[in-house]
């Protein structure tokens, strides 16, 4: 072990800098218990880092320990508050170990990201002995769980209080982004949500600019959800973007969306943990439904030697409380492995998670009955792709088609007509039993001979695939068969 | 217009056999079929009248197409649905739920809008059938 010597062990309180795994924070036989949390971190030491001293550091830095022996640990029951490494397993063919550390629960404050994350994450990522390090996932116990609000209203209380049920939802993002004027805007929430929709979405950037203010958005979009609702009698909805610079700011067009009716609200990640915890309180108490986009979270997710999983952030903001969350589409324009995708889903959305090394799950997950998040597939997808949509995403999921809606040739709600068209089919084919992953382009073929809205969408965006190699993919590959 | 609740409302409507199939699929997954019918189709009408008690026991299709061919005898110019209910721990909410029978002609709805102060609109969507009485309104 890096830091030994043959010399007469110094005293584990003489002054100056021990090992840290000499220290405690490292101890082969710890037995983790029921109600620690834990962590699996992906090392990379630097040369001539001990792995083991690289974990033990990790362990230390994220919960008592400094770069030095100090005497006031002698004033607490530190064997109890240091975090202990357990574990670190070489990920063989790279210079990468797993390291897996456990921390007592006292460590941290009840129903608060903000201090489950200041330990975790808070000091140790630019620490200089490491040459990268990367969050994997967390095992949260039950019993930390329960001191969390969780979401607003989870995946069973939005479909019944949508009455929508047996298909995923459907939803676009209004395009362009940025530009069109509040009354123009408006028009294209209409046209998506009479075509066929039963969502639109502000995007993440659109807050409140010169070009659209908040309120007057607010107010187009409203008259727009009703209207559709009125064309089709389905409930509608449109995701009116609340994210502000403060909270006051936000609490005010929360309320203003909710005295309009509005079914539902949206934040950007950006706002920050605390603040989403926040706005999960005021969604349940307020019942509307809480949308997040993860803005901004590919600059610490994506990369696999450096940063954190989106499986930890898919676990906060279960936590946190939100009802929807961005999580993937796997076959769409954005970042992300089929088997990776498919864990943050199972992490989303199903109450007890098993570990599943083929799906980067390092450990079980009991969510203790806490309701479900909705996961959001968005990104350059269309409706020739929606059997593999299916196949890989499920049924409790929104897609979104935003280009794939606004772009149709025949305008949007022909665009949303051949979404609805190609789901309800393909649902219905699943459900007679057929092989509807490779008979896929044949059924959407078969529908598409009597809605022409679905004819044109297939032809125009038939060959359009994003396949590009994925940078964050699980250690462990299902060998072909 | 066409009401566009339910799981399969943008298909054409189903035939028998179509029907059958999705309840099979129901069935072989434990969810009991319940029929339902109403002459109210606002959005936010949940509780639709019950055609007697959910098929908690009854695992033939078949059978349940009778009862279902019995309902659209009474009621020919109702809505009518057929729901899959999953009772499974952290479900307990219906599975699948689509229309099988609509009235001829389906007049829609219209948006009464309240004009309040500082451009704030109160709406409410009224279905233009449901101005008359239960039992009236589809004749």
């Amino acid at each position: 072990m890096a830091g030994s010597s043959n010399e007469t062990p110094k005293s584990r309180w003489a002054s100056g800098v021990a090992p840290y795994a000499e220290m405690g924070y490292y101890d082969a036989d710890y037995q983790p218990k029921d109600t620690d949390i834990l962590c699996a971190f992906r090392i990379v030491p630097q040369e001539g880092v001990d792995p083991i001293e690289a974990a033990a550091a990790v362990a230390g830095e994220s919960s008592t320990a400094t770069w030095t022996v100090v005497w006031t640990d002698r004033l607490t029951a530190h064997e109890h508050y240091q975090a202990k490494a357990y574990r670190v397993d070489p990920v063989p063919g790279t210079d990468q170990y797993i390291a897996y550390i456990a921390y007592d629960l006292d460590l941290f404050e009840e129903a608060s990201i903000a201090n489950l994350t200041s330990s975790i994450i808070g000091n140790v990522f630019g620490f200089k002995a490491l040459k990268s390090l990367r969050l994997e996932d967390m095992r949260i116990p039950p019993i930390y769980t329960k001191t969390f609000q969780g979401p607003a209203h989870g995946i069973i209380m939005e479909r019944e209080y949508l009455n929508k049920f047996g298909r995923p939802l459907l939803g676009a993002t209004t395009k362009p982004k940025l530009g069109l004027s509040a009354r123009n805007y408006g028009r294209v929430v209409y046209e998506a949500l009479r075509g066929g929709l039963d969502f639109v979405k502000d995007d993440e950037n659109i807050n409140s600019q010169p070009f659209m203010r908040w309120r007057d958005r607010f107010l187009f979009c409203m008259e727009a959800v009703n209207k559709a609702s009125a064309a089709t009698g389905e409930i509608k909805g449109h995701y009116l973007n609340v994210t502000a610079g403060t909270m006051e700011e936000m609490y005010e067009r929360a309320e203003f969306a909710k005295e309009l009716g509005s079914v539902i609200i949206m934040i950007d990640l950006t706002i920050g943990y605390t603040a989403i915890q926040s706005m999960a309180n005021w969604c349940r108490k307020n019942g509307v439904i809480l949308h997040l986009h993860r803005a901004g979270h590919s600059t610490y997710t994506r990369q696999k030697t450096h940063g954190i999983s989106f499986r930890v952030i898919s676990k906060w903001m279960r936590l946190a409380g939100v009802d929807h969350i961005h999580a993937g589409t796997i076959v769409g324009k954005l970042e992300g492995d089929p088997n990776s995708v498919q864990g943050f889903y199972a992490t989303l959305r199903e109450n007890k998670v098993a570990p599943n090394p083929v799906q980067g799950l390092y450990f079980e997950q009991d969510w203790a009955s806490m309701p479900g998040v909705m996961p959001v597939a968005s990104g350059g997808i269309h409706a020739g792709q929606i059997h593999q949509l299916l196949h890989y995403l499920g049924e409790d999921v929104v897609m979104q088609f935003g280009g794939g809606t606004i772009g149709h040739p025949d305008g949007i709600a022909e665009g949303a007509a051949a979404n609805r068209v190609a789901i309800e089919a393909m649902i219905q084919a699943r459900n007679e039993g057929r092989d509807y992953l490779n008979e896929g382009p044949e059924i959407l073929e078969r529908a598409a001979r009597w809605s022409p809205s679905l004819a044109k969408a297939l032809e125009i965006w038939k060959d359009i695939t994003f396949d590009y190699a994925s940078t964050d993919m699980p250690d462990v590959m299902v060998t072909p068969s | 217009m066409r009401i566009t609740q339910g799981t399969f409302s943008f298909l054409p409507d189903f035939t028998d056999e179509e029907i059958k199939a999705q309840i099979q699929y129901c069935l072989d997954r434990d969810w009991p079929i319940a029929i339902e019918y109403t002459d109210d189709p606002h959005p936010r009408n949940v509780y639709w009248d019950m055609f007697g008690m959910p098929l908690f026991d009854i695992r033939d299709p078949a059978a349940i197409m009778q009862t279902l061919t019995e309902c659209k005898a009474t009621f020919p110019n109702h809505y009518i649905r057929i729901s899959g209910y999953d009772r499974s721990l952290g479900r307990a909410t219906t599975a699948l739920q689509f229309i099988v029978n609509r009235p001829a002609n389906e007049p829609g709805f219209h948006v009464e809008r309240q004009e309040m102060s500082d451009r704030r609109i109160r709406y409410t969507i009224r279905s233009y059938a449901a101005d008359k009485p239960s039992g009236q309104r589809y004749e």
